[in-house]
């Protein structure tokens, strides 16, 4: 099974003066943690995202679009990462995740998502909708 | 409840075994070179996991589990050479008291051996397992068995599952190889140069036939036998991992990885394999052709820069990507494919590449050519009874408007053909050779 594992950072870094080298730290215990996922054939993708001061909010009420700048004043849910992995189980998920380091100071928080299966849907579609060409770039998600 | 542990002792206990597989086939690697016995490392981490069962719900689980239980399991061989070693001795000394100098080095020498190795790590233990349980000298449906059984960490029930066999057949294979291991004397280590050049093939192969294995199940089968791409493919990842220099390793796993992209577009809801180039494009699992695109170009950049040409998994994952990269079925860079089969049919020489070879020529550049290369081939008696030449050759006449001769290839092709919807469909050509023009 495929799952996403997203990376909450608890407070919103400033990166704007460059890493620290406590960070500088975290990021190479970081890189030898994905090296053991690679070599264990566990790892997918992975990718960094930049902090809250770049990043723009969409809100949508029925037509009407409101985007809102960051930084944001809310940023107990700041997604500061997100890794892809194919493991076996959720467990084994959990077993690899509780083994990443805490590359942040404070607390940190971690969430694994299973992606959503073929096997899923047939909860909600019928294997002829399942198989139904989908017009232009519709699914290219390539997940189900 | 220790630092406010919040688990249930049922969910602790499944969390440590989740975290013994993550561990298990280095464990045993790492084992297996100490005791030069596959089944010796297989019961040392099953003792570890013991003990870890008993330990870590107290002490929690340790920040590097691997190296625990590795510590944990050499200790475990140590006390249980010595306790051989002393029963021998006191055996010995009964028999021959007098002396009692008798084969004093063997055990205790081991012992040390492995307190001297308790905090090396080589790093490459795992890869000398695969090199072994895939060594040339075992048969390839054992070495695909074994590889599945100590780097997978699957059960004997779920391989028989997997390849339509019986749990005692593979438990025998399984046996059987780990015997011959053994005789041979195999060290379980990495083999460098040459040696290394010529074993290669022989990994490459158990990961691919294991890959394949899962290709031909169905939506229908037992849902072990799918998985088994997915089992190919981490193997493969990790294979990737452990020698990112090595470009076909890399030309397979890319070759994988674009397959695998297809798995769930191939079949329609009446379990029926759709063909490439009817396949639903929107379909394919975009993330895996971008890490097969990836790895093929590491591999090529790889072979370029060693002045060599590609390999013959480099070059058929070249293929699978030319339809990879095909938006539409109709953007299909034939003569690029054509181009590929030229080079793949020098590298790796075998009639179905030929057969290919010739189709690909067929739609680059016109039903005659094709006709021309499988006129070549046909005689080869491989393909004598072959179904799928008559149907090319049923194609290419189809395609140059000789609709007579094409509907005796189709029916020819039908005659040959031992799948029923294959058969319907070949059928189905051959009646539309007597309508038109």
């Amino acid at each position: 099974m495929r799952v996403m594992v997203l990376a909450k950072a608890s407070e919103d870094v400033d990166m704007s003066a460059g890493p620290t080298p406590e960070m500088l730290e975290g990021f190479a215990a970081m890189d030898a943690f994905t090296e053991e996922l690679v070599k264990a054939g566990v790892f997918i993708a992975a990718a960094g995202l930049k902090n809250g001061a770049e990043a723009k909010r969409i809100v949508s009420e029925g037509p009407k679009r409101t985007v809102i700048d960051g930084p944001f004043a809310e940023t107990r849910e700041l997604i500061a990462g997100f890794s892809i992995w194919e493991v076996k189980d959720m467990d084994e998920a959990m077993a690899w995740a509780k083994r990443a380091p805490n590359v942040t100071a404070g607390k940190s928080e971690m969430e694994i998502r299973p992606f959503y299966e073929a096997a899923d849907l047939t909860e909600f579609m019928t294997p002829e909708e399942l198989a139904a060409p989908r017009d232009g770039e519709r699914g290219r998600l390539g997940v189900a | 409840m220790a630092g406010g542990e919040t688990h249930t002792p049922p969910e602790t206990h499944r969390a440590i075994e989740a975290t013994f597989r993550t561990e298990r086939a280095r464990l045993i690697a790492g084992l297996a070179r100490l005791m030069r016995d596959i089944d010796r490392a297989e019961e040392l981490a099953q003792d570890a996991l013991v003990m870890a069962l008993s330990e870590w719900p107290r002490t929690g689980v340790p920040m590097n589990p691997g190296a625990w239980l590795m510590t944990t399991a050499k200790r475990r061989a140590i006390d249980t050479i010595r306790r051989d070693r002393m029963r021998e001795f006191k055996h010995e000394e009964i028999a021959r008291a007098p002396d009692g100098t008798l084969g004093r080095h063997s055990g205790i020498s081991v012992a040390e051996a492995i307190e001297a190795a308790i905090d090396d790590e080589l790093g490459d233990e795992l890869l000398g397992l695969i090199f072994t349980a895939c060594h040339p000298m075992l048969p390839s449906d054992a070495r695909a068995a074994l590889t599945l059984r100590v780097v997978g960490g699957l059960t004997t029930d779920e391989i028989a599952r997997a390849f339509l066999s019986n749990e005692p057949t593979i438990a025998q294979r399984i046996v059987r190889a780990k015997k011959a291991i053994a005789k041979a004397g195999l060290t379980f280590e990495t083999p460098r140069g040459d040696e290394r050049v010529k074993r290669l093939p022989s990994v490459l192969e158990v990961i691919y036939l294991i890959f394949n294995g899962g290709y031909a199940a169905t939506a229908r089968d037992d849902l072990v036998r799918p998985s088994l791409c997915l089992e190919a493919q981490r193997l493969g990842r990790m294979l990737a991992g452990l020698m990112p220099e090595e470009p076909e390793v890399l030309g397979l796993l890319a070759l994988m990885e674009i397959q695998a992209s297809r798995l769930t577009a191939r079949t329609g809801p009446d379990g029926a394999i759709i063909p490439l180039t009817e396949q639903d494009r929107a379909r394919w699992d975009h993330l895996l052709i971008r890490r097969g695109l990836g790895a093929l170009a590491r591999a090529e950049a790889l072979t370029k820069e060693a002045g060599n040409g590609d390999g013959p998994y480099a070059l058929q994952a070249a293929l699978a990507a030319c339809h990879a990269r095909a938006r539409q079925s109709a953007d299909t860079d034939w003569a690029r494919i054509a181009g590929l089969y030229d080079r793949l049919g020098r590298v790796a020489p075998s009639p179905v590449v030929d057969l290919n070879r010739a189709i690909a020529h067929s739609m680059a550049f016109g039903p005659e050519i094709g006709l021309r290369l499988v006129d070549e081939i046909a005689e080869i008696s491989a393909l004598r009874q072959y179904a799928p030449l008559p149907a090319a050759r049923g194609d290419f006449l189809f395609r140059a408007g000789r609709l007579a001769e094409a509907r005796s290839e189709f029916k020819t092709a039908a005659r040959l053909t031992r799948n029923a919807r294959e058969r319907s469909f070949l059928l189905a050509r051959a009646d539309a050779c007597d309508g038109g023009r």
